[in-house]
């Protein structure tokens, strides 16, 4: 139960991704143009899917448990660090420059496997790298 | 035109058609109907299954590259990612975008991505969306600061005349 809901969400993301253009690099580094020729198409992307994850929220602290899961698994929401601030900012430099975030570009892989592809190994070997640090430390 | 001078005018106007005369290239109807389906997604992780939609987080889980143990959910909820897109790209007549042309920028671009990430526990889904909608002071925080690096790259991008 628990994979195949894991499965639909995921699904669902991906069709959403693509429908709201957001699969479009340009299209969302033109969001981030502000200077420029804006494109005011995320803005409504993340306006849709605010208002369906606010309700979903309203209702997850009248539950118990999850419907497939013997509780919540949530990350703390209050303690502010040069990591997050730092870290955020960093992503957003490679998201102005490529205009692509994690879940485009893993959705374009199907796609638009060549420039996806690349794009994706090197985020994982980001990814692999801070692992690599934080054992070390 | 900056998103301010254009709102005085979007207000003087008065109705939706101004939108798509000052920014023709804007997509609102289907940016509203992804933006559900993503929010819809989201829900489904969070009252399914307990946990927030974070693609980079669940992408480093599936990939045991997170502090905590590979774990085979997060793994089905990355692979949906690219069989719903291609569910669209066969329903419709294809999925348009405009990549930029050099490897080098996608590599640099993936680099800093995968490591601010995992850097800041979250991207545009974890904290933009997961978060930001939770009220979370964490996640409204490190929205506001790749939004604001995000416009401040693109700004200095194409000062520098390297715009695509």
């Amino acid at each position: 139960m628990r994979a195949v809901l894991a499965l639909v969400s995921g699904l669902v993301f991906g069709a959403g991704l693509a429908i709201s253009g957001m699969m479009d690099p340009a299209r969302v580094r033109g969001f981030l143009d502000v200077a420029g020729a804006w494109d005011p198409t995320l803005g409504f992307v993340m306006g849709g899917a605010l208002l369906v994850m606010a309700l979903a929220w309203f209702v997850q602290r009248r539950m118990v448990r999850p419907v497939a899961d013997d509780a919540f698994a949530l990350p703390g929401t209050h303690n502010l660090d040069v990591r997050l601030v730092g870290g955020a900012a960093l992503f957003g430099i490679g998201w102005g420059l490529a205009g692509l975030c994690p879940g485009p570009a893993i959705a374009s892989l199907a796609v638009h496997p060549e420039p996806a592809a690349i794009f994706v190994a090197a985020m994982v070997a980001g990814m692999g790298l801070f692992r690599f640090l934080e054992e070390r430390r | 035109m900056g998103p301010t001078s254009v709102l005085s005018k979007l207000v003087l106007k008065g109705h939706g058609d101004a939108m798509l005369d000052l920014f023709p290239q804007a997509q609102p109807v289907q940016g509203l109907i992804g933006g559900v389906l993503i929010g819809l997604a989201g829900a489904i992780m969070l009252l399914g299954v307990g946990r927030i939609a974070g693609v980079s987080g669940l992408a480093a889980r599936a990939l045991g590259l997170s502090s905590s143990p590979p774990w085979p959910t997060a793994a089905l909820f990355i692979a949906g990612l690219p069989l719903g897109a291609l569910l669209v790209a066969g329903l419709t007549d294809g999925i348009p975008a405009r990549f930029p042309q050099s490897n080098a920028i996608l590599i640099v671009a993936g680099l800093v991505t995968g490591l601010g990430t995992r850097m800041g526990s979250g991207c545009t889904s974890g904290h933009g969306v997961c978060g930001v909608s939770r009220l979370s002071r964490r996640s409204i925080v490190a929205t506001v600061s790749f939004m604001a690096s995000g416009m401040v790259t693109v700004a200095l991008v194409n000062a520098f005349g390297g715009g695509w």
